[in-house]
């Protein structure tokens, strides 16, 4: 494999199709610049959201009032969580990377449906637009939280229709998404992929649009009950009509839980992908990690009611979703010993990527096992609803999902844009927000376990310490996020060109120019007996 | 190299584009099973006043509306098979037959929900809030969500059916082609199926 730079004048970034400018990007059907287009937009929302956040916290610096009262404040949490959830972290990694990189991965030009993949951004965009039309417009920001329970999501005097109506249309995106990625895996890898010469984060991904495809229908139609129930009082959902306000939380998780796993199951999927090429040794347990994938995915479908445990619900439910619950953490539990055992021996070459994947075991772990502390039925009750659901939230969903795909894009930079960041930046900016990112959540664990709820505006005198802290942790993670990105944003325009393959990685991603040609392979690979993704000498 | 994108651009799966029918159909087979689901709960919880709501309904109009929907299914069965004999003619007078009965379909469902207004039934109504039950108030609600989204279903199926047919009269879905027909096809055995379902849980079950 060569290992010099090669100009290519056909790459995907120059490349002058039959619109120009803005144009040839927003009405490009190319995934490469649909995962730009995804990356581009993304950013914006998850600038915005962790604004919000940023805002929250400086609430939270001293007890009572201090920025904000408690309606700004219910205001702020809600229009974070919609942002974070439903446009960053769940389109996240399978939206961006997945598009870029999935077709790369298995050796084909494109996706299996390029212009239904387009459509899917456009969805994207509309969603969002909705969702800020109801904070710019109408009687008040939405104060429900970002889980929009009934029956105060249709009593509430706030703006909530555009927000339910943009949830509902992101999912649509979310479904399209996960449609092209299913029929792209099977019908569009290169000869000689089989299953199980497939990449890991392929895996990941495929397990991901099996989730995608069969639970965000069931959310889409109980946002559509809750905007019925607005609209015209059908009843469902509303105890003086005879509806069940249970019956929405029941079914509310059951898409929102496995939703939790389609933030976090390519985010295993990239870690499987850095570890290897790092440590440059085959990955642990290749086929282990591929069941434990399939297994989350679909035992994560049992767990919902682990959310509603002081809701109501009979004992006998709550000891099965307990159990259920707890053997989750058995397939997350085997891929951490996978990728410890990949390293093992291994030849560690200690890079950016590396960085951010060690450190997400790190922060994986605990927020794993404090959902452990959460899925027991006697601790739950305890914590349930406090800050402690916050910070293990945090630790999954930011540590988890976020790290990875900080590790993703510190991997795969130079193959999107052919230039190298700088590097020392990099791990400076990675240092930054780790310790930020300890000294924002950790603290909450402790507040949790005393007993401070949640999504409070004002708390407690004793809890001063602890919450002065945590500010101070979002102040540093700020900071590193600056570091982050504006060492990537300048990169990707000056930083130093790139060679084809600078990690030394075996995966298919690899083997063409830096930046990619418009068509990805001139000859679609084939993939010989001894050929894989991960075959080490 | 233009020439390899020109191909490339063109590339044609059909077995991809089924695969992709069916998974939709799965999400869509989701979307109405969530609502089978509450079904089943309040039924369960309100087992006489949902059989006393019912019999507000009319089994006649809606087993028409039924033997309605099975004759365009056939049709448009019928009509893929004309295709891929080169039948084209045939094959365009039956799913144009479709297209009509999905229309006869949605007039009469207007008529019937138009009946169940000018009696005061439906959402939000003081009329039925004063002289129902909650279970009964729950039954009209259900009625109105899930035939509501089986006509809006109808309507989408209408659309494609349209433009199905201007591609098979423009020639772009022919017999080596009929991808296009066959999931159209698809979709309306799907909405169809979902009537299947609705029909007895409304209208047959007292």
């Amino acid at each position: 494999m060569s290992s010099i730079a090669i100009e290519n004048e056909a790459n995907y970034l120059k490349y002058k199709g039959r619109y120009k400018g803005l144009l040839g990007w927003i009405l490009s059907t190319d995934h490469k610049r649909i995962g730009l287009l995804y990356l581009y937009s993304m950013a914006v929302m998850f600038l915005i959201g962790a604004g919000l956040g940023l805002a929250m916290r400086f609430e939270l610096l001293a007890p009572g009032k201090t920025v904000m009262d408690a309606q700004a404040y219910n205001a702020t949490f809600t229009v974070h969580g919609v942002i974070m959830i439903f446009m960053v972290v769940i389109p996240g990694l399978p939206a961006v990377f997945g598009n870029f990189f999935l077709p790369l991965m298995i050796g084909a030009k494109d996706v299996a449906f390029p212009r239904l993949n387009l459509l899917s951004w456009w969805f994207f965009i509309i969603g969002i637009f909705l969702v800020l039309s109801a904070l710019l417009f109408g009687s008040g920001t939405p104060d429900t939280g970002w889980t929009f329970y009934a029956p105060y999501s249709f009593r509430t005097g706030t703006n909530l229709l555009p927000a339910i109506f943009g949830a509902f249309v992101l999912g649509f995106s979310s479904i399209l998404t996960g449609l092209n990625f299913l029929v792209t895996i099977h019908r569009m890898r290169c000869p000689g992929m089989k299953w199980t010469k497939m990449p890991l984060f392929v895996w990941t991904l495929y397990g991901t649009a099996w989730i995608q495809l069969l639970a965000t229908p069931v959310v889409g139609i109980t946002l559509v009950l809750v905007a019925l129930e607005r609209l015209f009082s059908v009843g469902i959902f509303d105890p003086a009509l005879g509806g069940d306000p249970i019956l929405y939380q029941h079914l509310f998780w059951i898409y929102s839980h496995p939703a939790v796993y389609v933030m976090i199951l390519p985010a295993l999927g990239v870690i499987s992908e850095i570890i290897p090429t790092f440590s440059q040794k085959h990955i642990f347990g290749y086929k282990a990690i591929i069941a434990s994938t399939m297994a989350i995915a679909f035992v994560g479908y049992l767990v919902w009611g682990h959310h509603m445990f002081t809701a109501g619900m009979s004992g006998t439910a709550q000891y099965y979703f307990s159990l259920l619950t707890f053997l989750v953490a058995v397939p997350s539990a085997i891929k951490v010993f996978n990728w410890i055992s990949t390293m093992y021996k291994g030849s560690i070459n200690l890079q950016t990527p590396f960085l951010w994947a060690v450190s997400f075991i790190f922060v994986f772990m605990i927020g794993g096992l404090s959902g452990l502390v959460l899925g027991a039925l006697a601790a739950n009750i305890h914590v349930h609803d406090t800050a402690f659901v916050v910070a293990h939230f945090h630790y999954i969903v930011f540590g988890g999902t976020g790290f990875a795909f900080l590790g993703a894009i510190h991997y795969w930079f130079p193959k999107i844009y052919g230039r190298m960041y700088d590097k020392s930046w990099a791990n400076i900016g990675w240092a930054v927000f780790f310790i930020g990112f300890l000294t924002l959540y950790t603290p909450m664990f402790y507040l949790g376990l005393m007993g401070q709820p949640r999504r409070y505006y004002d708390y407690l005198a004793e809890f001063h310490g602890g919450n002065i802290l945590a500010t101070i942790g979002s102040w540093i993670l700020a900071t590193g996020i600056i570091i982050i990105f504006a060492n990537l944003i300048r990169s990707a325009s000056r930083g130093e060109k790139a060679v084809m393959d600078p990690w030394h990685s075996k995966t298919l991603e690899w083997t063409v120019p830096s930046p990619p040609p418009v068509e990805n392979f001139d000859e679609i690979p084939v993939l010989e007996e001894s050929d894989g993704p991960y075959n080490y000498k | 190299m233009e020439q390899v994108k020109q191909i490339v651009h063109e590339h044609y799966d059909p077995e991809a584009s089924k695969i992709g029918m069916w998974l939709f159909i799965f999400t869509e087979l989701l979307l109405f099973g969530i609502l089978f689901v509450i079904y089943a709960v309040y039924r369960y919880m309100n087992h006489s006043a949902f059989e006393l709501a019912a019999e507000e309904l009319d089994a006649f109009v809606g087993a028409v509306n039924t033997i309605i929907l099975l004759i365009s299914s056939m049709t448009i069965a019928m009509s893929t098979s004309a295709l891929q004999k080169k039948n084209v003619k045939f094959a365009l007078l039956l799913i144009g037959i479709t297209l009509v009965l999905g229309i006869v379909f949605l007039i009469n469902k207007y008529f019937e929900w138009g009946g169940k207004f000018d009696h005061g039934i439906f959402p939000g109504s003081a009329y039925l809030v004063e002289n129902f039950s909650q279970g009964e108030i729950l039954f009209f609600g259900l009625y109105f969500i899930m035939t509501g989204l089986h006509a809006l279903h109808i309507i989408i199926g209408l659309i494609l059916i349209s433009v199905t047919m201007w591609r098979i009269y423009a020639g772009k879905v022919h017999a080596d082609r009929p991808v296009l027909l066959e999931n159209t096809g698809l979709y309306w055995h799907l909405v169809d199926l979902i009537w299947i379902f609705l029909f007895p849980l409304f209208y047959l079950i007292i």
